[in-house]
């Protein structure tokens, strides 16, 4: 099969800004991206810059965007992504600064993964022998242990597109791993720490990291867990709990979403509404706060599902 | 100016538990690795981790297992210890918090392994290797110790009385050379796969700590004993986790024969992996094959089996195989896996050399002998490893300042400076090719004095042409393409001595077949080969074997 691979490519030694590189190699019919990479770099240019060394996607070193979707070079089959014959876009992974060609700085994404403090941190001195536990325990907590740290979901992220110092994905779902393993004791820390600013609140549910994870981990199943949680440990002073809670405040009274109301009760408090009054009157300007909502037509009938649900999950209690 | 008591190179599993264990006896640590972590290739090890912990099992039951596996060429006194330590360091994994298997007690659970007469392998689903270095890497990050992710240590450096104090290494990106200075130096490298080609080890596996160590005047241990794993891919070399024979897979011919029977009645494809490879290669070689492999049939385990506890195996046939062997037998072949032999150690990860340390798959201290059982390698790396760490930070207590000539720096700034002026010449990807196929070819799963000096002579003359190797990336950022250059080089020492030893023993045991020397030669060869570095090439020389209690018999599964 013959394919064309063009490469995004930018040398800080020699380049001012990045290049585009095409490159036609002949390989295999199961070929992957990084085979072909491979073949460049062994037999057509030597000064490609990539990371890899497994090649059977376990060591996270070669996740990049391939056709703009993050993912690991050695287990996308060239065959899915081009065809013979065709070409494929390849270009280092985003949301993390370029090194050289394929090569970002991981500096930050490790940065983050070392502020959750990704440690079991269990009560006690350790027993005698191991730590009794469920084996359906462990296989919960093995789902978050499939993470091989790649990043191929922090490339990918849209909210790490727009602020840089969210948490993330990859971060997320490894503290996500500590809460959900019964020999961790720091749960309340730990929740507490990640309701903070940048943490599990600043995910919009995007689904991004969801899709582009070779290993299946569903971070943002992980952080809607984690809220659910913190919710439930009672950490709810701080936007994204109150957000949560007021959303379906709003609903119940009126049978509808109410933007103002969810953004005023969403704040810590006046200050904090006065400072976003700017957003607010912008949005006012442009059509997106109605002055008033009205209740919709048979509110009550949302208020009666509400209050059934509650009385439902009260019995499963 | 950069210096650390003790400095670790490597930060796959040895080399991190070596780091956590010299900083807990209060000694600055500092771990230096060419990829991160996590990036090591411990990650691949899918099936678990060995350890006579359950009531009807006992250390010595494991420790005897691990000498008939080694055919009896590992030393007995290390691996006492090895099976000793053995439960202790799965505890103390699980305390770090390692999500083992758990049985319905919620206790540890087991599963079976080759060579083994207990279920004694313990296992996180087929990704225990990755499980123990993440929660590794936790653990190293707890301690906040100085870590230099994507250093490339080039050099092993000695003061005057020629104690290693310290390395060169590289900066990978920046490509600067820094002098860092050690009063000890634990090498936890990992493996040599590349050497050769196919080989199931990860592309950083280039034995750069035994070369250097070799270099500088370390002994190298039977480094003729390379592992064949039985089940590999034909495609690419991957490999197929013994787990999965463990769980009760079958190895058909081509007639649908499940041909073991014929070479180990009793373990069957569970026998040890040397016996499994040959047997293998034995149906190939006589036309009972399939296109130069086996059958590997797991169908008879079932979906639900294989999707619960194999399913990253499932996931590389249909991959690189096109086989859902749910459905369908996978073909497979024996394929260069582990290197037995190492850089010498004692029981407490000490070289030949002053202030040089060793552990992990790197070393040879020797427990695998002939021939690893499965899952002996991961316990090997944790409990000698934490030993190596133990005895360097010992040591350091008694070693006063570190003197050493910046002429070291300088030496090898001129050395990489002169790599990267060399004319256009031959490409390393193609030498390191020959080498690998030479070596696959001629020191493979059989071997022939005949084959070895063919091999002998290649691997020379590849050595000739590296001479005129050159560097294409002339910058000096990620420069990948200097660290292969510098790799291959540590790689044809390494291809040179693994053949000089082939050759030197001239008897056929563990995973080292001679046809010209069919039977395993207790009278002449009950020993270790240890290869020196010289100008002219490495020089050979016998060790005694050490046996405590089990005397050589014949192997029989
Ligand atoms: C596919 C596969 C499956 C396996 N399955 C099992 C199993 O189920 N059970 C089992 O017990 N064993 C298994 N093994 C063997 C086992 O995984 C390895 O032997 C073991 O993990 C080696 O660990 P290590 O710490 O010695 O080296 P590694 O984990 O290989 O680490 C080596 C470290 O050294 C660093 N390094 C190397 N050279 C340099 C340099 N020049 N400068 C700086 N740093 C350097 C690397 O960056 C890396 O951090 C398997 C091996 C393979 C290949
Ligand atoms: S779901 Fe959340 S964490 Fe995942 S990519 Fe989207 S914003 Fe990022
Ligand atoms: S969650 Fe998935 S994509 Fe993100 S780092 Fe882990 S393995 Fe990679
Ligand atoms: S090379 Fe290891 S994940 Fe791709």
């Amino acid at each position: 099969m013959k394919v064309t691979l063009r490469v995004k490519r930018y040398d800080p030694e020699r380049d001012r800004s990045p290049r585009w590189q095409e490159y036609t190699v002949e390989v295999e019919d199961y070929a992957t991206v990084l085979d072909a990479l491979i073949k460049v770099r062994e037999e057509i240019d030597e000064s490609l810059a990539l990371r890899c060394s497994c090649r059977s996607h376990i060591c996270g070193s070669c996740a990049m965007r391939i056709n703009q979707k993050g993912g690991l070079a050695c287990k996308t089959k060239l065959a899915e992504v081009a065809g013979d014959g065709g070409t494929v876009v390849v270009e280092p992974a985003g949301n993390l600064p370029v090194v050289k060609d394929l090569v970002v700085d991981l500096v930050p994404f490790f940065d983050k993964v070392r502020a959750v403090d990704p440690y079991l941190q269990p009560a006690g001195p350790p027993p005698e022998r191991e730590y009794i536990a469920s084996n359906e325990d462990m296989e919960n907590v093995k789902g978050a242990m499939a993470c091989i740290l790649c990043g191929a979901c922090v490339s990918d992220c849209t909210v790490l597109e727009v602020d840089p110092d969210f948490l993330g994905p990859a971060a997320l779902a490894k503290a996500w791993r500590f809460v959900a393993d019964p020999r961790d004791a720091a749960d309340e820390e730990r929740l507490g720490a990640l309701s903070e600013r940048n943490g599990i609140w600043d995910c919009t549910h995007c689904f991004m990291c969801v899709e582009v994870c070779p290993k299946d981990v569903k971070p943002m199943e992980r952080i809607l867990d984690l809220r659910r949680r913190a919710m439930e440990a009672g950490f709810k002073n701080n936007n994204g709990s109150r957000h949560s809670d007021a959303f379906v405040e709003t609903i119940r009274e009126s049978g509808r979403l109410d933007e103002t109301k969810v953004a005023i009760r969403s704040t810590s408090g006046l200050g904090e509404l006065l400072s976003w009054s700017g957003v607010g009157l912008r949005s006012f300007l442009h059509g997106k706060v109605p002055l008033s909502h009205k209740p919709i037509p048979g509110a009550e009938h949302v208020r009666k599902i509400f209050d059934k649900l509650e009385t439902k999950a009260g019995e499963a209690q | 100016m950069l210096q650390h008591d003790v400095l670790v190179v490597g930060a796959g599993l040895a080399g991190m538990r070596a780091a956590l264990e010299a900083k807990k006896q209060g000694v600055d640590v500092a771990i230096m690795s060419k990829v991160y972590p996590v990036r090591s290739h411990s990650n691949a090890a899918q099936g678990g981790i060995n350890a006579a912990l359950s009531e009807d099992d006992s250390w010595e039951s494991h420790a005897f297992d691990t000498v008939k596996g080694s055919d009896y060429l590992g030393d007995q006194d290390a691996i006492e210890i090895l099976a000793k330590e053995a439960p202790q360091a799965i505890i103390e994994l699980e305390n770090f918090g390692v999500t083992f298997n758990r049985d319905e007690r919620g206790r540890l659970g087991s599963r079976n392994f080759g060579g083994a007469s207990h279920a004694r392998t313990y296992f996180v689903g087929d990704f225990t290797g990755q499980a123990i270095l993440h929660v590794m890497f936790e653990q190293l990050l707890r301690t906040g110790l100085t870590s230099y992710d994507e250093w490339f240590v080039t050099q092993l450096v000695k003061d005057d009385s020629g104690a290693i104090r310290g390395v060169v290494a590289m900066d990978i990106r920046t490509g600067q050379l820094h002098l860092v200075k050690a009063k000890a130096v634990v090498l936890a490298t990992g493996g040599m796969g590349r050497v050769y080609e196919p080989s199931t080890n990860a592309l950083i596996c280039t034995g750069d700590g035994m070369a250097l160590a070799y270099r500088a005047g370390a002994l190298l241990m039977d480094m003729e004993m390379v592992q064949f794993h039985p089940t590999t891919l034909k495609a690419n070399g991957a490999l197929l986790s013994e787990a999965a024979r463990g769980e009760g897979a079958y190895l058909l011919n081509k007639d649908g024969e499940r041909f073991m029977f014929k070479y180990a009645p009793n373990k069957l494809e569970l026998a040890s992996r040397d016996v499994v490879s040959r047997a293998e290669q034995i149906e190939i070689n006589e036309g009972r094959g399939v296109d130069g492999c086996v059958l590997f049939d797991l169908r008879h385990l079932g979906a639900e089996k294989i999707m619960e506890r194999l399913p990253q195996i499932r996931e590389l046939a249909l991959e690189f195989a096109g086989v859902d062997i749910i459905h369908e037998p996978v073909p497979v072949r024996p394929g260069m896996h582990y290197i037995m032999g190492g850089i010498k150690t004692d029981v407490w990860g000490k070289t030949n050399l002053d202030g040089l340390f060793a552990a992990g798959e790197c070393a040879c201290v020797n427990v695998h002998g002939g021939n690893r059982l499965g899952a002996n390698s991961l316990l090997e790396t944790v409990v000698f490893g934490k030993r190596a760490g133990a005895a360097a930070a010992e040591y350091v207590k008694s070693v006063g300042d570190v003197r050493v000539s910046e002429a070291w720096l300088r030496d090898e700034e001129a050395r990489i400076e002169g790599l990267l002026k060399r004319p256009e010449g031959e490409k390393a990807a193609a030498l390191r090719l020959e080498m690998g196929q030479t070596m696959t070819r001629n020191v493979g799963v059989f071997r022939t004095g005949e084959q070895l000096l063919e091999a002998q002579a290649k691997i020379q003359e590849l050595k000739q042409r590296y001479q005129r190797v050159s560097v294409g990336d002339k910058g000096r950022i990620f420069n990948t393409n200097l660290q292969f250059v510098l790799e291959l080089e540590n790689m044809l020492d390494l291809a040179e001595v693994v053949v000089a030893s082939a050759l030197f023993r001239t008897e056929s045991r563990g995973a080292h077949t001679r046809l010209d020397y069919p039977n395993r030669d207790d009278a002449n060869w009950l020993k270790h080969t240890v290869a020196t570095y010289t100008a002219a090439g490495p020089k050979l020389d016998t060790r005694p074997v050490t046996i405590t209690r089990w005397e050589p018999q014949e192997r029989k599964y």
